[in-house]
């Protein structure tokens, strides 16, 4: 890492800062550094191995160097955790870098997690309010978004169940749920394949049955394909409104406003729009500048998948090749894939603080 | 100091560089006995024959112990991360040919592109509580290009070798490999995603970007270069 300020001021930053989170009721947690790979593949899928260090033993074969600490956070709460908590930690998470070399792939965090059954949009503008004023001074642009609501579209479309459930399985893969939603809306014509498929005097080529995969499972798919096109196409009003949400990018006020528009073709948004709107009046108790504050109604889409309502981040708008300064959100659902069985609502962020020393670094010249 | 040029040690892939090298005035040749790898030039002077495995040749290149290497594009972009940086294609060489392709069972005929492959591996973890597993040795191409395209719900499992024997073997329910007249996959099978290419691949000359050059040493290259090219 070139120009990385020096560990010892790291780590003095570090503490400082999980100190101020200590100072602001959280419970200080040490966390393990080996996670188990099974969690996290299948929390993330294949796509983590591209992230994080892989080591492995013969007793517990593969473990994964952690890539970040919500996983280890979610598995203390969910094991021995008080209702509500709050929980602080400090330490360094690894990276795997395979296409920048400029960025670091061992850098220290510390972070900030809120379990808490109560006042969603409180716990929200606690999270984001507390992160900016560790961030105070630095000049940075903060972006916020809300993917419960693209959820909420999604989950409000007149459509099969089916269509619905493949779209949200792909809310944070755009290129994919783009492609389901044009093949949905019949965008795209089927492929003469898929018309050989789905006729009425279709049948099995006469090959070998091999692997685990099924004859039964097979017919099940062709069963399933020949029903999704018996379902019409995804009505033209409720496709454009889904899009226009897509592209809303705004000050917060404006973009519930815009929002409230769209509203009209889709309203089962309505409910996760009151959210905004109460987080807004939230934000605003807190004396944070709303007004100015940005919302982008994608934002989070491509990076951070086990979020899944309120998501932010802090930028330094003057050096786009800085990763976020600070970032977090709501994971709710993640929760509930780890509690087998018991959930509860969860929202956090996590701080980087040789990110702010560099920052701190480069103003002082 | 003279430039090393690396060449696949064995082999058809040797024979076949042989051959393009000496249609273009350069005789290389294996010295000494059939299991000793050391090689001589003729034809050009202050070059070097270094006989390694095809699949060291990338990283040799990387580090910069050779000035010039033959070798596949697939295995250059799998072991070499940004690889741009690291070598520079002199000469696709027209042999080698080989497709990186995604095959699955020819019995799975609901499975065509990419899209069916998708929603195919969200219910084969449902039903049977693992993700779809895929058989490669090809990991880091594999899984940019599915993440890339947005599939989900897979795995990949190493395959070293034998790997479409995995399929009927049941520890993996699919396979990405190289391919070049298909043979092998129909023997088994198998069948090709209509859109699951990942690379098209051939033998090809590289120059190492990394390696040292001296003065003398770049006439050498250039020169070499020169000739190849006529």
């Amino acid at each position: 890492m070139p120009n990385s300020p020096n560990r010892s001021l790291i780590m003095a930053k570090a503490a400082l800062l999980r100190q101020n989170f200590e100072i602001a009721g959280a419970h200080p947690v040490d966390l393990p550094l080996l996670q188990s790979a099974d969690t996290l593949l299948d929390l993330y899928g294949e796509d983590i191995r591209g992230r994080a260090y892989i080591t492995s033993d013969a007793l517990r074969g593969e473990q994964m160097l952690r890539p970040d600490f919500t996983l280890p956070v979610v598995q203390k709460h969910m094991a021995q955790g008080a209702d509500p908590a709050r929980y602080t930690y400090a330490g360094e998470v690894f990276r795997r870098q395979e296409h920048d070399p400029d960025r670091a792939n061992e850098y220290v965090q510390v972070g900030y997690e809120v379990f808490d059954r109560t006042d969603p949009a409180e716990v929200d503008a606690e999270v984001f309010a507390l992160m900016q004023l560790q961030l105070r001074g630095l000049n940075l642009r903060a972006a916020t978004g809300d993917i419960g609501i693209l959820l909420a579209a999604v989950d409000g479309l007149s459509t099969t169940e089916a269509r619905k459930t493949a779209l949200r399985r792909h809310i944070w893969r755009p290129r994919r749920f783009r492609a389901l939603l044009d093949r949905f809306s019949s965008r795209i014509a089927p492929s003469p394949t898929r018309l050989k498929l789905l006729a009425d005097d279709f049948c099995a080529p006469d090959v070998p049955q091999i692997g685990k995969r099924r004859a039964s499972e097979i017919d099940a798919r062709r069963a399933s394909l020949c029903a999704d096109a018996q379902a019409g196409p995804i009505a033209e009003n409720e496709l454009f409104a889904l899009e226009a949400l897509m592209t809303v990018r705004e000050t917060m006020p404006y973009a519930l406003e815009q929002m409230r528009n769209i509203a009209v073709d889709l309203p089962a948004i309505l409910p996760a729009l009151e959210r905004l709107s109460a987080r807004i009046s939230a934000l605003r108790i807190r004396g944070i500048d709303v007004d100015n504050l940005d919302f982008e109604a994608s934002y989070g889409r491509t990076s951070m998948e086990y979020y899944d309502g309120f998501v932010f981040g802090f930028y330094a708008a003057h050096r786009p090749d800085l990763p976020p300064i600070a970032l977090g959100g709501r994971y709710d659902a993640l929760t509930r894939q780890l509690g087998q069985g018991t959930e509860i609502p969860a929202v956090g962020g996590v701080i980087r603080p040789y990110l702010i020393l560099a920052l701190e670094e480069e103003m002082q010249k | 100091m003279t430039v090393k040029l690396g060449v696949p040690s064995k082999g058809r892939l040797m024979e076949k560089t042989f051959d393009w090298f000496s249609k273009r005035g350069i005789t290389l040749s294996r010295t000494g006995s059939d299991r000793e790898y050391a090689g001589a030039v003729d034809g050009v002077d202050g070059v070097e024959l270094v006989l390694l495995s095809a699949s060291e040749i990338p990283r040799e290149l990387a580090t910069g112990r050779i000035n010039l290497g033959v070798t596949g594009t697939d295995l250059v972009h799998e072991k070499l991360p940004r690889w741009e940086q690291q070598v520079e294609e002199i000469a696709p060489m027209g042999f080698g040919h080989a497709d990186l392709i995604l095959a699955v069972p020819q019995c799975w005929y609901d499975v065509d592109t990419l899209d069916d492959l998708d929603a195919a591996a969200a219910a084969f973890r449902k039903v049977h509580n693992h993700r779809l597993r895929i058989a490669t040795k090809y990991h880091r191409l594999v899984r940019e290009y599915l993440s890339d395209v947005g599939v989900a719900d897979y795995q990949l499992v190493d395959s070293q070798g034998a790997t479409e024997g995995t399929v009927k073997n049941e520890t993996a329910e699919m396979i990405a490999d190289i391919t070049s007249t298909g043979e092998t996959l129909r023997a088994n099978h198998l069948k090709i995603l209509s859109d699951g290419m990942i690379l098209k691949s051939q033998a090809t000359l590289w120059r190492s970007r990394v390696a040292t050059c001296e003065d003398t040493h770049k006439t050498v290259l250039k020169n070499l270069l020169e000739q190849l090219d006529a």
